[in-house]
């Protein structure tokens, strides 16, 4: 039953982005479109199931001193790994992304859970842990990707709705529209808290 | 487990190991990824050519040549298109620092008199919605078939011919300039000799 909630605590409980709010440069950044915002998610995802992962299983050689520029060069190594990945195999998604994989070291949400969980609890519950925080990052990039795709361009995953020479509202393309989307989406996440 | 104290020869030999666990794995993995990147990269190029110049039947990437930019100061890259060794047209890899986020990448196909026969964008960082138009039809179009003997690469607002793209000035300009150093280098090279 714990081990249960370590996996689902990500999802709404302690939702990274809609109820921490943490890692907001690439959920603000990258989620012009519901293919990005899905495809930084799941990238995030990877290097934080691998670090917390690795975390957990170094934790005990680690002096305190240096455990932050250790942990900082286990999720590098990570990121590195994503990016030549991408770059090999998922050029296009790779282009779109460009600069923010990189940015994925200095995320919060991965130095924080390493921190705040992996250092503390073992290998398996620590896995748990990053996957379902990655996958409740990766779902709320999604959303908010998904409705800012909807209402700029007027299409979802790239499948246009409305007719083909016309434009969505350009505003929630651009950076504005992140932060209202995010806002209001926050607010929703908040009303269903209170009811659950 | 006991945590380790905080002695400076356990530091200092954690620190190392961790990094070279991480520098051996990444090293290991960039080998593995380096031969699909540069096809990738290969086979992305091969594609902008294609859709730049006339049909061909030779490897343009195999009789690359460098020519100098017009003001001498970098050069380019230029891939000639032959149809049963008849030189059908040129694709002239070009850039500009003028975009409004960093470099853009043009590959602009000209044809054997000096017209343009089309532009296809390698790499741009423009602003979604706005600059990224440059990658549209639309907006591209309008160059195809035009030798800037006649056609002015600048803006309309710049007293040149070219429409540019609706609250995206900064971007067309850009482009103009890509496409204009490729067409300048390109001409001082001697066209298409």
């Amino acid at each position: 039953m714990n081990q249960w909630k370590n996996f689902t605590k990500g999802f709404i409980k302690e939702n990274p982005v809609f109820v921490l709010l943490l890692g907001m440069c690439p959920t603000l950044g990258v989620t012009s479109s519901a293919i990005n915002g899905l495809g930084m998610g799941l990238a995030t995802t990877f290097v934080l199931v691998m670090s917390n992962i690795v975390i957990s299983l170094i934790k005990g050689f680690i002096p305190d001193k240096v455990r932050i520029p250790s942990f900082i060069v286990v999720i590098a190594s990570f990121v590195t790994i994503v990016q030549m990945v991408l770059q090999a195999y998922l050029p296009a998604l790779y282009a779109q992304l460009g600069l923010f994989i990189p940015l994925i070291v200095v995320n919060c949400i991965i130095l924080g859970r390493a921190e705040a969980f992996a250092s503390k609890n073992g290998v398996w519950s620590s896995l748990l842990d990053g996957l379902g925080m990655g996958l409740g990052f990766a779902l709320a990039l999604t959303i908010l990707g998904s409705v800012r795709e909807m209402l700029g361009a007027g299409a979802i995953f790239n499948y246009k709705f409305i007719p083909a020479n016309s434009d969505g509202i350009l505003l929630f393309i651009l950076a504005p529209g992140a932060f209202l989307v995010l806002g209001y989406l926050i607010a929703i996440v908040n009303k269903i808290k209170k009811q659950a | 487990m006991a945590k380790k104290k905080s002695s400076l020869v356990n530091m200092v030999f954690t620190l190392f190991v961790i990094t070279l666990v991480a520098s051996a794995a990444l090293g290991y993995i960039y080998e593995l990824t380096i031969e699909p990147i540069s096809q990738m990269k290969e086979s992305k190029k091969l594609q902008a050519i294609k859709i730049v110049v006339p049909d061909f039947n030779n490897n343009p990437s195999a009789d690359m040549y460098k020519i100098s930019t017009f003001d001498g100061t970098d050069s380019l890259e230029c891939y000639p298109a032959k149809k049963d060794d008849e030189l059908v047209g040129t694709a002239v890899k070009t850039y500009t620092k003028n975009g409004f986020g960093g470099l853009v990448w043009l590959m602009v196909g000209f044809k054997t008199d000096g017209t343009i026969n089309d532009i296809s964008v390698l790499e741009q960082n423009e602003t979604p919605g706005l600059g990224t138009k440059m990658t549209s039809p639309k907006f591209k179009n309008q160059f195809k078939e035009k030798n800037p003997e006649q056609f002015k690469l600048t803006v309309i607002k710049d007293g040149g011919d070219v429409d540019a793209i609706t609250a995206a000035t900064i971007s067309s300009r850009a482009f103009c300039d890509a496409v204009n150093r490729a067409y300048q280098s390109f001409k001082n090279k001697g066209g298409n000799k």
